[in-house]
């Protein structure tokens, strides 16, 4: 791929991107979150159709321009995503030939459809009849169904888009052995990964993106693979005024969790978070680094009122005393804010107006025995519309029309009108331009300078380093490593992630 | 010269006003138009009739034959608004009503406990379904499809087959009774008109004072000629039908129960937490969960307030008919649901107005009283109607993706 560059509307998201794989190489594609590196991979695989991009793709010594993904499956180029694209409902036999079901005039022919699955599933090593529900399966074993389904295709460059995020170890390990397996038999591979070890493993050669460009290629047959320098590329970048100064003012401890475990609600025997110890000080942001699926949200969401999770376990502690947060409401009372990460979805109702949004969360605020106090909750509304700066034609506007940056900001009001000693701030500004970021920075500044304590999970790392006075790091469900904040530097936090053998 | 300059900033303002009387016209189109529609309908079936819609008798049977289905409306709309729906109350309306009949012919109940009973069975039918739906998450359609079949199989049971009545007299002023007037002249009840006079006094004070709040803070109001012509109307149409209602026999107690109840809920709907919080749920759910609203707790209540008025419905209809037979109720769900969406309320939740619901069972009742009277077959009502609801949505779908 030469000079890759791909925009979304008021975002770049490639820019002179390059990258070059050789035949039969296992290809590791390594960045940080927001790097670049599935935008890329839906380029090459044709879920942006050439014209939506500049650049070239070559495949074979030819110019390619793909429509859509049946035109790079045509020339065995397939994509595994993050997310599987399996149908649980059905076998894994008609998943692998999804759309491509072997039949004549219509009618599936099933003894072949049995036949040529037994052979994939052998090739990849998963032992289980064709005719069993995908959906039985854990997920190691999709991930497998889904290399035989491109294997099925006839692969020749197969893509995996962070195939090992969601695995154990066992799985993991089986994962990268079928990989140099398919090596040996001629398949091309691009790996996208997070972890230090499988790179070491089985890589070829690594290119590294950061911030939508290529800035480095290693040729592991001729260079030893060096963590540090794929460290500094992935992350090297200079921090600029972007973040509001501030004095912190740290009192004691406001809020504390121990021994903090909870499970996923699809596997329950087996924990997810597991015994995370965490405290925030009056008046201290405290930051969580992770990527993405380390637990950062799912810890957060079962702190607020269990609102994520089963089997949620652990003592928390307000001003030192035992606190019940077995419910949101019980959490809302106890002073415990949380700002979603996923403002449209979960944090606002977005037909409704700034007002009503505002006092979503505090109704009794506003009431007397029930009975809704509009002109109070009109002055409220106009106060926070004030005082956090949000840009809204009035307050009787629906949230939909608002820009990101403003939305996040009624999010904030709604939080704040029910007067959180602790807020827990998720991507506090994902998708939200740079000067409304530099509005957010210094809201939660003040928030902290009134004493208030701030827990803050963001995946842009020079933010955590930015704005936090501490900052752990998650990964796999625990706490790995804590850094104050003028100590953290991105690498030590990424070397923390890369190193942690997930036990 | 001075006049020359005036001249045309005045008229930069008049123009101005008048644009902001379009927009405004053209955001809340769908509330005027519910209102213009109904209007429209019953002039239409007016003229179609010769004038034998609005006559006094009419008029009275119109509101006699559409109070069940409005009670009903009124707890559909919080239904539909919290995203849900309710398919069985057409046969709650038979399943209570037979309850109350055997109870009061077969056991000698009297009237007043067999009330009480029947209401406490909606509530009790209420609950159970609201139960599936809001803790077990079995989906709305399914349970009240479920409760449909069931409750309709009690009430056969119940009545072995066969109808039940006649009932106490008391029974039946429920839904056939008018108001005792104390000034009654021969050929008008003058109570029920000053009463209905009073009644658009009352209107026009509280819109009056509500509007002066409002703009003491700044709060978004009507622009004024349309506030004037809304409140003028609507206190000319009140004063009109107790006219109308007082040169027969006065007010029925069902208008009055049907007046109070659309008062209490359009209030409770817009001016408590309670409302506030069902629009939440269906409005965002996970947004609403997330804010500390115990979101489950409101789609279970909405539900039983839909079992009570359902049964409230079966008590007035059966006291309508003075038996119970084993077809009452049948496809009254039908009607309600039309009800809520003719009334602007969304199939996708969050979104309905009470006012709107009630105006919308009105203009399916006119539509049913006036081609009743045309002598229409039930058959081409049936499609008349259908059309009428797919156009409502029709314009509301329209209407909010042009916006």
């Amino acid at each position: 791929m030469r000079g890759v560059r791909k925009t979304f509307p008021g975002v770049v998201a490639l820019d002179r991107v390059d990258l070059s794989v050789r035949q039969g190489d296992i290809h590791a594609v390594v960045g940080e979150n927001g790097a670049g590196k599935s935008t890329l991979m839906k380029v090459l695989s044709g879920v942006y159709p050439h014209g939506s991009y500049s650049g070239d793709i070559v495949f074979d010594g030819a110019v390619r321009a793909f429509d859509d993904i049946a035109d790079s499956e045509a020339l065995g180029i397939v994509i595994i995503h993050q997310e599987l694209a399996l149908v649980p409902q059905m076998s894994i036999a008609e998943n692998i030939f999804l759309g491509n079901e072997p039949a004549r005039a219509g009618v599936i022919d099933r003894t072949a459809l049995a036949t040529r699955t037994r052979a994939l599933l052998a090739q990849v090593g998963l032992d289980a009849a064709p005719d069993t529900l995908v959906g039985e399966l854990g997920v190691g074993k999709q991930q497998l169904v889904e290399i035989a389904k491109a294997l099925s295709k006839k692969v020749r460059l197969l893509i995996l888009d962070e195939p090992t995020a969601s695995l154990n170890d066992e799985d993991s390990d089986k994962l990268l052995t079928l990989l140099l397996r398919l090596r040996a038999q001629g398949v091309t591979a691009i790996l996208i990964t997070h972890k230090l070890n499988e790179i070491t493993r089985v890589a070829d050669a690594i290119t590294t993106l950061r911030d939508g460009a290529t800035v480095d290629w290693i040729d592991c047959r001729t260079e030893a693979i060096s963590e540090e320098r794929i460290i500094r590329s992935m992350v090297g970048r200079d921090l600029s005024d972007r973040y509001p100064p501030r004095t912190p003012r740290i009192g004691p401890t406001l809020f504390a969790v121990r021994g903090w475990c909870a499970s996923h609600p699809n596997h329950p025997e087996r924990d997810f978070i597991r015994d995370v110890d965490l405290e925030v000080k009056a008046g201290e942001i405290v930051g969580i680094a992770g990527l993405m699926g380390s637990g950062r949200t799912e810890l957060a969401m079962s702190i607020f009122g269990r609102a994520w999770g089963v089997r949620v376990r652990g003592h928390a502690f307000l001003d030192g005393a035992a606190v019940d947060l077995s419910t949101i409401d019980q959490a809302v009372r106890q002073g415990i804010a949380y700002v979603t990460e996923d403002r449209k979805g979960a944090g606002l109702i977005l037909h409704q107006d700034v007002r009503r949004n505002t006092t979503l969360a505090n109704l009794a605020g506003v009431a007397r025995a029930g009975v809704l106090d509009e002109p109070r909750e009109q002055r409220i509304a106009l106060d926070f519309r004030h005082r956090l700066n949000i840009r809204c034609a009035g307050v009787d506007q629906p949230v939909v029309h608002l820009s990101g940056g403003n939305q996040q900001k009624v999010v904030l009001a709604k939080w704040l009108f029910t007067q959180p000693r602790l807020l827990i701030l998720d991507e506090p500004t994902r998708g939200i331009d740079v000067g409304a970021k530099y509005e957010i920075y210094s809201i939660i500044g003040q928030l902290a300078a009134e004493g208030r304590g701030i827990l803050m999970i963001s995946s842009d790392m020079p933010e955590l380093i930015g704005m936090c006075d501490r900052i752990c790091v998650m990964n796999e469900g625990r706490l790995i490593a804590e850094f104050n904040g003028a100590a953290a530097t991105q690498e030590a936090i990424m070397r923390a992630i890369m190193q942690d053998g997930g036990h | 010269m001075d006049i020359a300059k005036q001249a045309p900033a005045h008229a930069a303002t008049a123009a101005a006003e008048r644009l902001e009387l379009l927009r405004f016209l053209k955001h809340h189109l769908r509330d005027y138009g519910m209102l213009l529609s109904l209007a429209a309908i019953m002039l239409l079936f007016q003229g179609l009739t010769d004038g034998t819609l609005l006559q006094p008798l009419n008029i009275t049977n119109l509101i006699l034959q559409n109070s069940y289905i409005v009670v009903m409306a009124l707890g559909m709309l919080l239904v539909i608004v919290a995203g849900h729906i309710d398919l069985s109350v057409g046969s709650v309306v038979g399943f209570v009503g037979a309850l109350a009949a055997v109870l009061m012919v077969n056991h000698d109940v009297g009237p007043v406990p067999a009330a009480l009973i029947g209401l406490a069975a909606g509530a009790l039918i209420g609950a159970a379904q609201g139960y599936c739906v809001a803790y077990l998450h079995i989906p709305s359609f399914i349970v009240t499809l479920a409760g449909m079949l069931v409750f309709k199989g009690l009430a056969l049971v119940l009545l072995e087959g066969q109808s039940v009545g006649p009932f106490p007299e008391a029974f039946q002023l429920l839904s056939i009774g008018f108001l005792p007037d104390p000034i009654r002249l021969p050929d008008l009840a003058l109570g029920s008109l000053v009463l209905g006079c009073a009644a658009a006094a009352a209107m026009l004070a509280l819109a009056v004072r509500a509007r002066r709040s409002a703009a003491a803070l700044a709060l978004p109001s009507e622009p004024w000629p349309m506030f004037a012509l809304r409140v003028s109307l609507s206190c000319a149409a009140l004063v009109a039908l107790s006219w109308l209602l007082a040169l027969y026999k006065g007010l029925p107690n069902v208008l009055l129960l049907m007046g109070v109840l659309t008062l209490v809920y359009a209030f409770v709907a817009e001016r408590t937490t309670l409302g506030r919080r069902v629009y939440a749920v269906g409005g965002n759910e996970k947004a609403a969960r997330l804010s500390g609203i115990k979101t489950e707790r409101v789609s279970f209540y909405a539900f039983v307030n839909m079992g009570v008025l359902s049964a409230l419905a079966g008590l007035i209809f059966a006291a309508r008919l003075n038996t119970a037979t084993p077809k009452a109720g049948l496809g009254f769900e039908l009607d309600v649901i039309a009800a809520c969406f003719i009334g602007g309320a969304s199939a996708s939740g969050g979104v309905g107005k009470v006012t709107g619901a009630v105006i919308g069972a009105f203009v399916m009742g006119v539509m049913n009283n006036g081609m009743s009277i045309m002598g229409i077959g039930i058959d081409y009502q049936q499609i008349i109607k259908g059309l009428v609801l797919l156009a409502a949505v029709f314009v509301d779908v329209y209407h909010k993706a042009k916006r």
